[in-house]
C-alpha cells in the first residue's frame, strides 16, 4: 500500500539578513502520522513550521503542505490545517463558547456545524461548567486543552502544534497526548514541535533540528539504536553536543 | 460575507466587556464637550485694567469712569506710581495699564492735544489688537465729547462726511461661539476615539499573539478589515448622534441644512478616520508606538483644522498641508451643512475628497495587513 | 543602590534599542513645533472677500483699491446680486461681502452720508468679527481723509505701547503652549503605558519580587523618561530660539529647572494613571482622551481663560499645563525671575507631590 504524502519539503530555507535560521531542510509527512519536530530553543523549529502554515515566506527551496504549495497557495494551505502556538492563542476576553463560535466562523462552517461541534467538544472535555467563563479565569492547562480542540473544529487534515505542552503538569500532558492520539487515530496528521524528550517518544517519526539544519530524522527506535542510546534524551544530547 | 459578521460580533463583545473602558468612551467625551465647548472662546471681555492717576482732577476721573463703564474693562485695580502697575503686570495680574501724567487737565487746556501712555500685555498679540481698538474707541468717544462739553461744538459750517460701514453678521447674529465650537469639538471628539480605538486594535491583537491564531486561517485580508471597522464605525456614529442631541438640547446649536445629508458626510468621513488607525496598527510593533503616531497626527490635525485658529492665515505650504487633514474638511461641512444650509451641491468638492481619502485609507489598511511575513 | 542603577540601565537600553519608538519620541515634538511654530496664527490675513457694487464710481472705487491693498483682505471676485451673496457663503470660501449702495459718491456728497453694509459668514465669528473691525477701520481711515479739513478741538491721543511682544507676533503666544502640550502629553503618555504594559506582560510581578522595592521600581522606570523629557525641552527651547527667535528674557536656568518640575509632573501623572488603569489600552485612552483637549482649551494655550465662564476659570486650575504656561511666558517673555513665579512654581509642586502620594496609596492598597 503506497502511503500518502501530505507534507514534501525540499531544501526549505530561512534567511533574516545574514543569519540563516533555517538551512535547506528535506523531509516528508505521511498522512496520520504523529511527527515530532525536535529541537533546541533557537534550532529554527518555530520559523521552519511558520513557513510550512503559510504565514512567513520562505526564502529558497520549496514545500508542499496537504497539496498546496508554500509560495503560491498559502490561503488553500489554511483551510486545510489547524495551528495551536506556543503563545496562548485564545481571547482571554471572550468565553469559551464565543471563542468557538468566533472561530468557527471564521473557518466558514455553517451555524448549526458550529453549535454541533461546540456542544461535543465541550462535552469530551468536560467543560460543561466553565462554558460561559471567559478563557483568561481558566487554568493554563484547560486553555490549551481548549486551543487543541479549536484547532481541530474545521477538521483539518494536517494540525500544527508549536510546543503545545508548554508550562503544564504532566497529569494534563498526558491527557493532552491522549487528545493527540484519538485525532491521529480520525486520520489527521500531527506535526508537533516540543522539547519535552519523554514525549518524543510518543510520536511515529522525530526529526531533530540543530542551528537551522536537520540532524536526525527516524522513528524514536531506530533513532535509538543508531546512537547507541536508551532514551530519546540521550540521543538529543548526543546530537546536540556534537 | 458571513465571516464578517462572526469578526463583528466578537469584537463588539470584546468592547462591552472592557468595563474600564465603557465610561472613557461614552461618558468622557460627552463630559468633554458640555465642559469645554464653553472654553472655546476668543470673544475678549473682563480684560484686567488698572491706571495710575497722577492727575486727580475731573477730566482724568470723567476719563477713567469711561473706561469703567465699558463692559469690555475690569477696572480692578488703582497703582499710586508706575512701579506698582509694572509690578503688576510682571505677575500677570493685569493686562492694561493706563498712565495719566500730571498736569493732565491743565496740558489738555493748554495744548489741546496731549498723548496719553497705555501699556498693553501683548504676549496675545492678537488680543492685545483688539484690546488695543477698544481702547482707541473709547477714548475717541470721550474726545468727541469733550468738544461738545467745553467748546459746545467749534464753528464749523462744514459738515463731515460719514461712511456708515453696517456689520451684517450671517448666520450668527449674535456671534454667538457655541454655535461654532460645539459642532466643532464633538468632532474632535469623535475622530479621536476611533482613531484610538482603531489605531490600538490590531496591533493588541498582535502584541497578545491572537492575530498569528487569525492569521493561520483562510480569512481574506478586506473581510478581516471590515470586520475590525465595523464596530468602530457603529460606536463613532452612535457617539456623533447622543452628541448632536446634547447639542440641540444644551446649547441650542441650529441645524440648518440637511441632517440626511450630514450623518452621509459623517458616515464616510469616520471611514477615513478607521482605515487611518488600522493603517497605523498594522504599520507599528507596539500599542505604545501606534498610539505615539495617532497621538502625532490627531495633535496635528486638531491645532490645523481652522477650528481654533483660521486658516486662511496661514503661510501657503501649510495651507496646501491641511488638503491632508480629515478634520478640516470636516469642520468645513459641518459649518456649512449645519450653520449655513449648504446643500449637496455646494459640500461636493469636500465630500469628493472625503470619499477618495476613504478609500486610499482604507485599501492602505487592506494592503498593510500582511497575513504572511 | 547598585541593583537599582542596573535597573535603570535595562530600562535605558530598553528604549534605546527600540529605533522606532525612539525616532518618534524625538521627531515628533520636533516637528509639531517646527509646524505649529510656523502655521499657527490667530491674525487674520488674506482673507477671501467678494464686492457687491451698486455704484461703481470714484469713492467705492477709492475705498475698494484701499482693502484690496490691505494684506488683511484678497479680492475673490466681483457679484452683481443680492442673492448672490447667499450663494457664495454657502461655497464657503468667501467670508465676507462689502454691499455699497447706489450711488454712493453722490450721497455721501449731498446728503454728506453713505452706506456700506460689511456682510460677514459669522459661522466662525472670531473671523466674522475681526473682519468686521477691519473693514471698519479701513472705512474710518476713508473718512479721515476726506474730513481733514474739520478736526476736532479737544484730543487726547492714546499713546499705546506693546509690552513683551513689540510686534504682535503669534508664534509668542503659541510657542509656550505648544511646549506645554507636547511635554505634557508625551510623559503623561509615556509613563502610564510603560507602567502598564509591564503590568499587562506580567512582568511587573517578576520586578516586584525582585530585591528592588515596589518605589525603587517605579522610579527606575520613570527614570529614562525624565531624561527623554529633558531632551526633548532643550530641543523645543533651541528651536524657538534660533528658529522663531522667541527671546529668552530671564534665566535660563530657571526655564530649565522648572521645565524639569514641569515634567515630573507629568509623569507624576502618568505614574497616576497606571495605577488605574488595567491595561495599555486604559491608560492610553485616559491619558489622551482625558487630557489632550483640557490641555489645549482650558490651558490658556489658545483661548484666554479671563474670557471663559467663571466655573470655568475654576475648572483650569487643576490642569497642570495652565501653570507652567504662566511660567514659561513670564520667564521667556516678561524676563522674570523666582520672585514672581514662586507661587505657580508652588503650585506644580504641589501637585506632583499629591500626584505622587495618591499613586502610592493606590499601590500599597493593591500590595497588601
Amino acid at each position: 500500500m503506497k502511503e500518502e504524502t501530505v507534507i514534501k519539503v525540499e531544501g526549505l530555507t530561512k534567511v533574516f539578513g545574514d543569519f540563516t535560521a533555517v538551512n535547506k531542510i528535506s523531509f516528508h509527512v505521511r498522512k496520520g502520522e504523529i511527527f515530532g519536530f525536535l529541537g533546541a530553543n533557537g534550532a529554527g523549529k518555530t520559523t521552519a513550521m511558520k513557513m510550512l502554515i503559510g504565514i512567513s515566506a520562505p526564502s529558497s527551496g520549496s514545500a508542499n503542505v496537504a497539496g498546496f504549495d508554500v509560495y503560491t497557495q498559502t490561503e488553500d494551505i489554511k483551510k486545510s490545517i489547524g495551528y495551536m502556538s506556543q503563545k496562548f492563542a485564545l481571547y482571554d476576553d471572550l468565553t469559551v463558547k464565543e471563542n468557538i463560535r468566533f472561530f468557527g466562523g471564521i473557518y466558514g462552517l455553517s451555524k448549526n456545524r458550529i453549535s454541533q461541534k461546540s456542544n461535543l467538544l465541550i462535552e469530551e472535555l468536560g467543560l460543561e461548567k466553565v462554558a460561559h467563563s471567559l478563557v483568561g479565569s481558566l487554568p493554563l492547562g484547560w486553555k490549551q486543552k481548549i486551543a487543541f480542540s479549536v484547532s481541530l473544529l474545521h477538521d483539518p487534515k494536517i494540525v500544527f502544534l508549536d510546543e503545545p505542552t508548554g508550562g503544564v503538569d504532566p497529569i494534563t500532558r498526558r491527557q493532552f497526548w491522549e487528545m493527540i492520539y484519538k485525532a491521529a487515530n480520525n486520520g489527521t496528521t500531527i506535526f508537533v514541535t516540543t522539547h519535552y524528550m519523554d514525549e518524543a517518544e510518543y510520536c511515529d517519526r522525530v526529526s531533530i533540528m540543530v542551528d537551522g539544519n536537520i540532524e536526525a530524522l527516524d522513528t524514536p527506535k531506530n533513532l535509538k539504536t543508531h546512537f547507541g542510546s536508551d532514551s530519546m534524551n540521550d540521543v538529543f544530547l548526543k546530537l546536540a553536543r556534537s | 460575507m458571513r465571516v464578517i459578521l462572526y469578526i463583528i460580533n466578537k469584537e463588539f463583545r470584546q468592547i462591552f466587556r472592557n468595563k474600564g473602558m465603557l465610561p472613557i468612551i461614552f461618558i468622557l467625551p460627552l463630559l468633554q464637550l458640555v465642559i469645554l465647548s464653553n472654553a472655546a472662546t476668543y470673544e475678549i471681555n473682563n480684560i484686567s485694567f488698572g491706571y495710575v492717576d497722577n492727575d486727580h482732577t475731573h477730566t482724568s476721573r470723567a476719563l477713567i469712569d469711561k473706561f469703567r463703564a465699558s463692559t469690555f474693562f475690569d477696572v480692578s485695580q488703582v497703582f499710586p506710581h508706575p512701579k506698582e502697575s509694572d509690578l503688576a503686570m510682571l505677575q500677570g495680574e493685569v493686562d492694561v495699564v493706563l498712565t495719566i501724567p500730571e498736569h493732565f487737565e491743565r496740558d489738555l487746556w493748554k495744548d489741546k492735544n496731549i498723548d496719553l501712555g497705555v501699556t498693553i500685555n501683548a504676549i496675545d498679540g492678537a488680543a492685545a489688537g483688539v484690546e488695543n481698538v477698544y481702547i482707541t474707541q473709547i477714548i475717541k468717544t470721550f474726545n468727541k465729547n469733550l468738544s461738545v462739553d467745553m467748546v459746545q461744538l467749534s464753528n464749523n459750517t462744514v459738515r463731515p462726511v460719514l461712511i456708515e460701514g453696517i456689520p451684517l453678521f450671517w448666520y450668527n447674529k449674535t456671534l454667538n461661539y457655541k454655535t461654532f465650537m460645539v459642532p466643532g469639538i464633538l468632532v474632535l471628539l469623535v475622530t479621536m476615539i476611533t482613531l484610538f480605538l482603531s489605531g490600538m486594535n490590531i496591533v493588541r491583537e498582535k502584541e497578545i499573539g491572537t492575530l498569528e491564531q487569525i492569521n493561520v486561517t483562510p480569512i481574506k485580508k478586506h473581510h478581516f478589515i471590515i470586520g475590525k471597522l465595523f464596530p468602530f464605525w457603529v460606536i463613532g456614529m452612535g457617539l456623533l448622534t447622543i452628541g448632536l442631541v446634547l447639542a440641540k438640547l444644551i446649547f441650542a446649536t441650529p441645524m440648518l441644512g440637511s441632517l440626511a445629508l450630514m450623518y452621509f458626510y459623517t458616515s464616510i468621513y469616520i471611514l477615513v478616520i478607521l482605515g487611518m488607525g488600522l493603517f497605523i496598527s498594522n504599520f507599528t510593533d507596539t500599542q505604545q508606538q501606534a498610539m505615539f503616531i495617532a497621538w502625532f497626527f490627531v495633535v496635528i490635525f486638531i491645532l490645523m483644522s481652522g477650528l481654533f485658529t483660521p486658516i486662511e492665515s496661514m503661510p501657503k505650504w501649510a495651507q496646501f498641508l491641511t488638503e491632508f487633514n480629515p478634520i478640516k474638511y470636516f469642520v468645513e461641512i459641518m459649518r456649512m451643512v449645519m450653520l449655513k444650509g449648504s446643500g449637496l451641491t455646494d459640500i461636493l468638492p469636500q465630500l469628493v475628497k472625503t470619499t477618495l481619502y476613504a478609500v486610499i485609507m482604507n485599501a492602505m489598511a487592506v494592503w498593510s495587513y500582511k497575513k504572511i511575513s | 543602590m547598585k541593583r537599582f542603577i542596573g535597573f535603570v540601565q535595562k530600562e535605558f537600553y530598553h528604549i534605546f534599542r527600540d529605533r522606532r519608538s525612539l525616532f518618534i519620541l524625538f521627531g515628533m515634538p520636533v516637528a509639531q513645533i517646527m509646524l505649529f511654530g510656523f502655521a499657527i496664527t490667530n491674525e487674520i490675513n488674506n482673507v477671501d472677500i467678494a464686492i457687491l457694487d451698486r455704484s461703481q464710481d470714484a469713492s467705492t472705487k477709492e475705498i475698494i483699491s484701499k482693502i484690496s491693498s490691505s494684506e488683511y483682505f484678497s479680492i475673490l471676485q466681483h457679484i452683481k446680486e443680492e442673492a448672490e451673496i447667499e450663494e457664495v457663503f454657502k461655497k464657503g470660501k468667501v467670508k465676507a461681502v462689502l454691499y455699497f449702495e447706489k450711488e454712493f459718491s453722490k450721497k455721501l456728497i449731498k446728503q454728506h452720508t453713505a452706506k456700506v453694509q460689511i456682510v460677514t459668514d459669522a459661522t466662525d465669528p472670531n473671523v466674522a468679527n475681526t473682519i468686521s473691525n477691519y473693514i471698519n477701520s479701513i472705512l474710518s481711515n476713508y473718512q479721515e481723509e476726506q474730513n481733514r479739513a474739520i478736526t476736532l478741538d479737544y484730543q487726547i491721543v492714546p499713546q499705546s505701547r506693546m509690552v513683551f511682544n513689540a510686534e504682535l507676533k503669534s508664534v509668542y503666544m503659541f510657542v509656550p503652549g505648544v511646549m506645554t502640550v507636547i511635554l505634557m502629553l508625551v510623559s503623561a503618555m509615556m509613563t502610564s503605558i510603560s507602567i502598564t504594559r509591564e503590568k499587562e506582560l506580567g512582568t511587573m510581578e517578576i520586578l516586584l519580587v525582585s530585591p528592588l522595592n515596589p518605589f525603587q521600581v517605579i522610579i527606575g522606570k520613570v527614570f529614562p523618561y525624565i531624561f527623554l523629557s529633558i531632551i526633548n525641552a532643550a530641543a523645543i527651547v533651541i528651536l524657538s530660539i534660533f528658529v522663531f527667535h522667541v527671546p529668552v528674557n530671564g534665566s535660563l536656568f530657571l526655564l530649565g529647572l522648572e521645565s524639569v518640575l514641569f515634567i515630573v509632573t507629568s509623569l507624576a501623572l502618568g505614574i497616576l494613571i497606571s495605577t488605574i488603569s488595567a491595561t495599555q489600552q486604559t491608560a492610553m485612552m485616559i491619558s489622551l482622551m482625558g487630557l489632550m483637549l483640557p490641555v489645549i482649551l482650558l490651558s490658556g494655550f489658545i483661548f484666554p481663560i479671563s474670557s471663559m465662564p467663571v466655573p470655568l476659570q475654576v475648572i483650569s486650575n487643576i490642569v497642570p499645563a495652565k501653570w507652567f504656561i504662566i511660567i514659561v511666558k513670564g520667564i521667556m517673555l516678561k524676563g522674570v525671575g523666582i520672585s514672581i513665579v514662586w507661587k505657580e512654581t508652588l503650585v506644580l509642586l504641589g501637585m506632583t507631590l499629591l500626584f505622587i502620594g495618591l499613586s502610592v496609596r493606590k499601590y500599597k492598597i493593591r500590595l497588601e
